[in-house]
């Protein structure tokens, strides 16, 4: 049989209609296509595609099982894995882990991992979650202190495992980021909460609006609490920004405040929904990865008449995922590549009116191996703009790291912890996803909180 | 959750609820804020913490109807739960003895004062309160306070009750009356904090102002907050909500609380065509 050179193209809503709505953007395959890609697997028996999954998903076993329609036997096999299938089938940045290294890549184009998997685990959302099985109970508590993709996983294998599992979360819904941040028209937010409902269902216990280092400290949980071990996951959620005159005038935004207005507190529902955000007519967004481009995305689906990425380097480096900046593209999307602001413009009542900028031109390569952007000297232009969004990275939260006595952090603020086990200079206390590597992908936050679950286990059983 | 287990009407428009949240009360302390919600979809807003029952596990609110969410607030009764309650937030009121200080509330600002007044007192402080209101009506708790300070004095702007005069007015007499006087703190309504700075700047007293900037998440992680405080930017939620009022940048604060003031507005003609009562006409 010859080989499909192309992946299942996936079925999408038109770029025209979706820029102006949240629904979910990517549909997802139809049974007769994802038993289609499923078979372009070549079933090869060192499985290249393994060593690009951070959590070592067998990716051939699965794929097997779907393309014989034995969904249910896929997500199982999955699930051995990867505890948020329907999440990493959608987010994940497979051109850069599993696809990568796929057979049938070199000559071809990748088998479509991320959309069968997404498949099966869309599967099992719509035919009813399979049975869990759940060990004796161990009458060990552990404290877990945040909600998002690394705090879920470990949660989830803690509980398996028998043992009495908490979740403290500061905001008033579960997820992290998936809930926050990732825009509901890649993430449905339904998705994210049939997880959380998993782990419900476990009995892990979620306590919302609870913010660990205010109520209580990561002492006193452990201390007077009862809990015998704990598992910080609070991620990157501290907003930085460029520092640059006018940044605080109204109508700047952190891609934070800008994504939780609108997928936490549903600002495009206004005024149903009674948080309110202004988009403005014209957008800047400061950055090039994922948050600047769900931001720009969202700007256009606000209503905003355009919507500019403004990025230091060249398209080549755009740390953002291949697949989000061709669909923000595709949206209307533009983007100003070499360029940065110098600073924010504003009238006389404070609002943005537009933004001084340089232009930049590559120089030599920098220690993160790109190109870096050179300033040109005397080359500042003013572009007119009403709304500037800054999304140019996060830091960890210190709220936790103040107030958690003999917890070693480094310069930037992140919890040193191990990152074979987990464990932090404090015994009992494991940490994982963000708040250690910095700000970096969903299925590493959960690979993370899957390692220290394991840690937590021999921990718990050893004492 | 979050059950209402008293309410008082302190005055037009100005409630008091016991908020049923024992994970806050236990460690509460006095300067420290909440943010709420009452519905599902609705906005989560800060209020201070007016006052706090360990035993209990009370959180005590005072809040002012405003807008949309204040005023679908004031319609909840006893036995009714609010959707979400988290706390306590920001940085506690810095206590100690400092001597002779001076604590200044403002309209609905005489809530959040009461627990700082009280706090300082029992540090061993000499604290002369000054509370006001633009008319009398708008006056509560004057007994509360008159017992939290170790001398009370009262004013309204228009005169109906006690004097006439502003905050202000008082606090310039009070200076001049008493002299040393180590430390002001003063919270209400933000162009009444500006007045005071504005006024102990020149006696060189040290004036802590609680800042009631817009909020999102009140942890650190939205920046909406962000106040310029010594030429330097803070997060009003985790760096205050106290800051040294005279290294406060007023006029920026102003200029950045009235940013939704057109979404505010439609969010009240929204709120009002359908509760149903026909209220708003
Ligand atoms: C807009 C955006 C788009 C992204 N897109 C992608 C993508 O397409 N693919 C991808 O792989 N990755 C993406 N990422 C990155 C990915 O979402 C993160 O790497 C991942 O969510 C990190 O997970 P985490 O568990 O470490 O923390 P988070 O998801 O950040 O969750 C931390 C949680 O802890 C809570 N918390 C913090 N402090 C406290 C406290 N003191 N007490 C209690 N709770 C606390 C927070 O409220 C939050 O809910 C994106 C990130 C953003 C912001
Ligand atoms: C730390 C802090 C403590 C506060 N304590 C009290 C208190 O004890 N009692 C009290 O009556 N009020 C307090 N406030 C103000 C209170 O939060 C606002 O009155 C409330 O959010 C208004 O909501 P609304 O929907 O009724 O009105 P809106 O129509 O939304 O707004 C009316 C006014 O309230 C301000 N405001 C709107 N949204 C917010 C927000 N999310 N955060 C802050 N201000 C906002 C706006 O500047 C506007 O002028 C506090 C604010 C802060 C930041
Ligand atoms: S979890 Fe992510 S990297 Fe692993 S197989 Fe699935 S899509 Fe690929
Ligand atoms: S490398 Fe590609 S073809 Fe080979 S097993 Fe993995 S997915 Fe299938
Ligand atoms: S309210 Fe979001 S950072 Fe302060």
């Amino acid at each position: 049989m010859a080989v499909i050179p192309n992946k299942h193209p996936m079925p999408a809503q038109d770029p025209v209609v979706r820029a102006k709505n949240f629904n979910e953007v990517a549909l997802g395959y139809d049974e007769e296509t994802v038993v289609a890609e499923a078979s372009r697997c070549l079933q090869c028996k060192k499985a290249p595609c393994r060593q690009g999954c951070p959590v070592e998903v067998d990716i051939p076993a699965f794929i097997k099982l779907a393309s014989e329609r034995d969904f249910a036997g896929a997500i199982k096999k999955l699930k051995e894995k990867n505890a948020l299938p329907a999440v990493c089938g959608r987010v994940c940045p497979q051109e850069n882990q599993c696809e990568k290294y796929c057979t049938v890549g070199k000559k071809n184009e990748p088998v479509g991992i991320g959309r069968i998997e997404r498949f099966c685990a869309d599967w099992e959302l719509a035919n009813g979650v399979l049975p869990q099985q759940v060990a004796e109970p161990t009458s060990k508590k552990v404290a877990i202190v945040g909600s998002g993709p690394s705090g879920l996983t470990c949660a989830a294998d803690l509980a398996k495992l028998g043992h009495k599992v908490t979740i403290f979360e500061a905001l008033h819904v579960a997820g992290g980021v998936l809930m926050y941040g990732i825009p509901e028209f890649r993430l449905p937010k339904a998705v994210v909460q049939a997880e959380v409902q998993n782990l419900k269902n476990l009995g892990v216990d979620i306590q919302v609006n609870a913010v660990v280092g205010k109520f209580a400290t990561v002492d006193q949980l452990m201390e007077e609490g009862g809990f015998d071990a704990a598992f910080i996951g609070t991620g990157a959620g501290l907003p930085y920004f460029m520092n640059i005159p006018g940044e605080n005038a109204c109508g700047v935004y952190s891609a934070n405040e800008f994504l939780t207005r609108t997928n936490l507190m549903k600002a495009y529902k206004f005024p149903d929904a009674d948080t309110p955000i202004r988009v403005g007519k014209k957008v800047a967004v400061l950055g090039g990865g994922n948050v600047a481009m769900d931001a720009a995305r969202t700007a256009l689906r606000l209503g905003a008449e355009e919507s500019w990425i403004v990025y230091r380097r060249s398209k080549t480096e755009l740390p953002a995922r291949h697949e989000e900046a061709e669909h923000a593209e595709e949206e209307g999307v533009k983007f100003a590549f070499l360029t940065s602001p110098t600073r924010i413009i504003y009238d006389d009542n404070y609002w943005v009116t537009g933004m001084e900028c340089l232009r930049y031109e590559l120089g030599e390569p920098d220690a993160s191996g790109r190109r870096s952007p050179v300033p040109i000297e005397g080359s500042e232009f003013v572009i007119d703009v009403d709304t500037v969004v800054v999304a140019i990275g996060q830091g960890p939260n210190p709220l936790v790291p103040r107030t958690t006595k003999g917890l070693e952090c480094n310069k930037k603020g992140n919890i040193i912890a191990n990152l074979e086990t987990g464990a932090t200079s404090k015994p009992g206390v494991y940490a994982g996803g963000d708040v250690v590597t910095g700000a970096a992908t969903v299925i590493l936050a959960m690979g993370a909180g899957r390692t220290a679950a394991k840690s937590i286990h021999a921990y718990l059983s050893g004492k | 959750m979050y059950k209402i287990l008293k309410k008082e009407v302190l005055a037009p428009t100005i409630s008091l609820f016991d908020i049923e949240a024992p994970m806050v009360a236990r460690s509460a302390r006095a300067g420290q804020f909440v943010i709420l919600r009452t519905i599902d979809e609705g906005e989560r807003i800060p209020l201070t913490i007016a006052d706090f029952d360990r035993e209990k596990g009370t959180i005590t609110c005072v809040f002012q109807e405003v807008g949309k969410t204040t005023k679908e607030l004031a319609k909840f009764d006893v036995g009714d739960s609010l959707k979400d309650f988290v706390g306590p937030l920001g940085e506690p009121s810095h206590i100690e003895n400092f001597g002779r200080v001076v604590v200044v509330g403002g309209g609905v600002g005489v809530a959040p004062i009461h627990p700082i007044a009280r706090a300082l007192k029992e540090a061993g402080n000499e604290v002369i309160g000054i509370i006001g209101a633009r008319t009398g009506e708008l006056l509560f708790w004057e007994d509360k306070l008159r017992s939290a300070c170790t001398e009370l004095r009262v004013t309204t702007d228009d005169g109906s009750y006690v004097r006439q005069g502003f905050v202000t007015d008082v606090l310039k007499e009070v200076i001049e009356e008493k002299g040393d006087i180590a430390l002001c703190v003063a919270i209400g309504p933000l162009p009444m904090m500006r007045a005071v700075c504005n006024l102990t700047k020149e006696y060189n007293l040290k004036t802590i102002v609680s800042l009631n900037s817009i909020m999102v998440d009140g942890t650190g992680m939205c920046g909406c907050c962000r106040v310029t405080v010594g030429g330097q930017t803070k997060f009003a939620c985790v760096d205050g909500p106290e800051f040294d009022g005279h290294q406060v940048d007023f006029a920026e604060m102003a200029r950045r609380s009235v940013i939704y003031k057109e979404q505010e507005q439609i969010a009240m003609e929204h709120h009002q065509c359908t509760c149903g009562c026909g209220g708003g006409k």
